[in-house]
């Protein structure tokens, strides 16, 4: 049997350092994977003309889908370790949205996507509404 | 190829995607809350938490949402498909109130308003940017692009 022993709540530092963690790392690797499928082209085309083994194989041989992955790996092991640590109301909304942010942003620079004033409005919107949310 | 609009089965997609990330983190932070506390110290425990039952459903219904992303992805630009995400936590508020019959503050329900919106701006837009022809056309396998090299060289 294992006996959990208390654990003082980390500071605010620490929690921020944390989310910040996800962000970066979560970021980075959706990046990359949007940058990876979209030199694959359209999986749905891919599908129909070479069927499901063609669409994954045309995935898995995109040498950039394995940087997305490794670091949407590290976010997700970022993230189980902070839930350990810090409330789910408080990491899963400051994550999420920060990432909303920190995505257009890379988006517009790194995958030079159209980030308009919609983008940009619904951006900041979903932002504003996740906090809400956790509220 | 840029759609300016997506078909029934595109929605299907993000749909998938909107639902299957919240209950994922659900079903992560449920699990993760019930094991004891983990040190950076001891890195092993996070890979063995991995098997316990609730992160194992967790990580399945994240499979699901991670297939659905990559489709997604590859004919709509992450700036669009981004917001779908989001827009989970508006499904999972309803199903807490009209399921589970909790309490939602109106706090939240501006929250819900919110999101609402700002994926109701997003979805009225163009779902990938428009690019030059030279851009958009697909990668070439090794096969292709040699038949490419050959065409040039005998031009």
């Amino acid at each position: 049997m294992i006996i959990s022993s208390p654990v003082p709540a980390p500071g605010p530092w620490t929690a921020a350092a944390m989310i910040a963690a996800i962000v970066l790392t979560s970021t980075t690797g959706e990046v990359l994977t949007a940058a990876a499928m979209k030199s694959v082209g359209d999986l749905d085309e891919i599908r129909a003309h070479s069927g499901m083994k063609g669409a994954i194989r045309a995935v898995v041989t995109c040498p950039l889908f394995y940087a997305g992955v490794s670091f949407l790996a590290i976010a997700f092991f970022a993230l189980l370790f902070a839930f350990n640590h810090l409330n789910l109301s408080l990491v899963a909304p400051a994550s999420a949205s920060l990432t909303l942010v920190t995505n257009a942003v890379a988006a517009k620079f790194f995958l030079k996507e159209n980030v308009d004033r919609r983008r940009w409005t619904a951006a900041v919107l979903v932002c504003i509404g996740v906090y809400f949310l956790a509220h | 190829m840029a759609h300016e609009r997506l078909l029934p089965r595109q929605y299907m997609i993000l749909g998938l995607v909107a639902v299957c990330a919240p209950l994922g983190d659900t079903c992560l932070s449920r699990g993760m809350t019930s094991l004891p506390a983990i040190s950076l110290a001891h890195p092993g425990t996070l890979i063995a938490a991995v098997f316990t039952p609730w992160i194992a459903f967790g990580i399945a219904l994240l499979i699901g949402f991670f297939a659905s992303y990559l489709t997604a992805l590859s004919w709509a630009d992450l700036t669009y498909v981004l917001p779908a995400t989001a827009f989970g936590n508006v499904i999972v508020a309803l199903l807490a109130r009209f399921w589970l019959h909790e309490a939602i503050s109106w706090q939240r329900w501006f929250g819900v308003a919110l999101i609402t919106l700002g994926v109701g701006f997003v979805a009225q837009g163009p779902s990938s940017t428009e690019r030059p022809a030279c851009e958009e056309q697909p990668a070439l396998g090794p096969e292709e692009s040699a038949v490419q090299i050959e065409e040039e060289q005998v031009r």
